[in-house]
């Protein structure tokens, strides 16, 4: 693990809705170019912890946080710390597929591009075909591009969401649960992208399928109530792990 | 078996109350329409629809001057209450907890329950009284103050059906606030927005009370809305009303043209936005 650098870290990060703690003094980093997988039963805070790497979380109702989030070293939550151009640097799939319903497959990919000025033509056609490419989708939209987002299946609209999210070229790539609405192929599609991906982003997935996690990902943390129990690399959490709680929810004693 | 057979019976009897309800429901509907038809367009030729009205007694002549007038007046109540309507509409859907939502959400359902004679002689009151003349401007004034509430009440019911992940989604993208609304939210929603304009559009070209306090009415073609302007809903009272048989069949033929009007208002309105936005609104 040495080979890799840390991207994205928290130090002693708490997150609360109102005066209820979500997440409960985590310190965890991220290494650059590998995937990060956050699991535990629900409620435990794994989603809300992903939220706030992003600054999603303040946007509940109360939400607010302590600690800090650290991206290559700058506090994200630091007061002249421009929200908008924060997320467009760490970008997030969600659990439902969220395509716009009034915008084509192309406009879609293109949602995250406008936003700094539009590209010439040119390179927006190629930004949209490489962000397809790389989301495993163009083969089978490359000849309906301007066709409705919503016309795609489920699967499909989850990786038009990933090329979406991929096309603005951010740092670090946030899944949340991005298979718990699909079926065993289109999950198994997400996984082999997710795989791929880790060459050019760092990628933290949340996940609810240990066997997701166990495949995909080069550390593992468990959460259990809002604190961090255990983080490792993925093969020494699921073979031989420190914590009894760890042990007990993998072999599927709770949860 | 004895239950499948009972439970059938249940549910047959069920739908078949619900249909009879729909029945009951559009009866009404076909009713009017088919009145309208049968004894409004024997009246109705091109003269009617580009002619002013004839002196009493005399035949012939048209509501030329009303289609104009409710043209005008239904346009220019759109442009002060479409605006207004919409606008807070979305505030209140995207701020739904502030205090200003909410002061507006209860005046504005206070608005819809009000009497539309009501809205009349307020108008009257604030701008009749005071320019000393009755005109198309009070009576637009007076659509409006009835539109508002009805376009910010559905375009708050519609904004408020779009899926906080939609949002989301948006924002995690970086988007900013408005854009997220604009872009993504009421650009969802627009196609419900259009609905709920176009009814407020076709319930207000059917207002009279408001009108006989404002634009008074007139017998003469005028474009200028300053003057008291002649209206459908007018025409049709003062016909209904006047003691001539050749007058009734006249309001019978006006409100056939004022529920054609609405309905091509309606209809271009929707190919319009449909053209503009394509077609995934």
């Amino acid at each position: 693990m040495a080979d890799f650098p840390i991207r994205l870290a928290t130090e002693n990060l708490s997150a609360f809705y109102g005066e209820t703690v979500g997440v409960k003094n985590v310190s965890l980093g991220f290494t650059t170019n590998q995937v990060h997988a956050l699991i535990g039963p629900s409620g435990c805070g794994k989603s809300t912890y992903l939220r706030t790497l992003n600054r999603m979380h303040e946007l509940s109702p109360a939400g607010r946080i302590t600690g800090r989030v650290l991206l290559d070293g700058d506090d994200i939550y630091a007061p002249r710390v421009n929200t908008m151009q924060l997320r467009r640097r760490i970008g997030m799939v969600f659990q439902k597929p969220t395509p716009f319903p009034t915008m084509s497959i192309y406009q879609n990919v293109t949602a995250g591009l406008m936003l700094n000025g539009r590209p010439p033509r040119r390179a927006l056609d190629e930004m949209v075909e490489k962000a397809l490419r790389e989301a495993a989708l163009w083969d089978e939209v490359k000849d309906r591009l301007h066709s409705s987002a919503v016309a795609l299946s489920g699967g499909q609209q989850q990786r038009l969401c990933v090329a979406r999210t991929i096309a603005p070229r951010p740092d670090v790539i946030l899944l949340d649960e991005p298979t718990a609405a699909l079926d065993p192929q289109g999950s198994q599609r997400i996984e082999e992208l997710v795989f791929q991906l880790k060459r050019d982003f760092t990628i933290v997935i949340v996940t609810h399928n240990m066997q997701q996690a166990a495949r995909v990902s080069d550390t593992t943390t468990f959460f259990y109530v809002g604190t961090m129990v255990e983080h490792g690399p993925t093969k020494q959490i699921f073979t031989r792990p420190k914590n009894e709680q760890t042990e007990a929810y993998i072999t599927g004693r709770f949860g | 078996m004895n239950r499948r057979v009972l439970r059938r019976w249940i549910s047959n009897f069920m739908v078949g109350t619900m249909i009879f309800a729909v029945l009951i429901a559009v009866l009404p509907l076909v009713l009017i329409l088919a009145t309208l038809l049968v004894k409004g367009v024997s009246s109705l030729n091109l003269a009617f629809f580009l002619k002013t009205p004839a002196p009493a007694g005399e035949s012939g002549g048209g509501v030329a001057h009303a289609i104009i007038g409710t043209l005008m007046m239904v346009g220019a109540a759109c442009l002060i209450g479409l605006p207004i309507g919409i606008g807070a509409g979305i505030f209140s859907a995207e701020y739904p907890s502030s205090r200003l939502a909410t002061i507006t959400r209860f005046i504005s359902d206070v608005m819809n329950g009000t009497p539309s004679i009501v809205v009349g002689v307020f108008a009257w009151t604030l701008i009749v009284a005071r320019q000393k003349h009755f005109s198309g401007y009070a009576g637009s004034a007076a659509l409006a103050m009835l539109m508002i509430p009805m376009v910010m009440r559905t375009t708050e019911e519609m904004i408020k059906l779009v899926p906080h992940s939609l949002r989301e989604a948006a924002l995690a993208l970086g988007y900013p606030r408005w854009r997220t609304s604009l872009a993504v939210v009421v650009r969802t929603t627009l196609p419900g927005i259009v609905t709920g304009s176009l009814l407020a559009v076709a319930r207000v070209s059917g207002e009279t009370a408001p009108l006989l306090f404002t634009a008074l009415g007139s017998q003469f073609m005028g474009t200028n809305l300053n003057q008291p302007m002649g209206a459908l809903p007018l025409t049709v009272y003062t016909y209904a009303n006047g003691p001539y048989e050749d007058w009734h069949r006249l309001a019978w033929a006006t409100a056939l043209v004022l529920i054609l009007v609405v309905f091509v208002l309606s209809l271009s309105a929707r190919i319009a936005t449909r053209r503009i936005f394509g077609r995934y609104g």
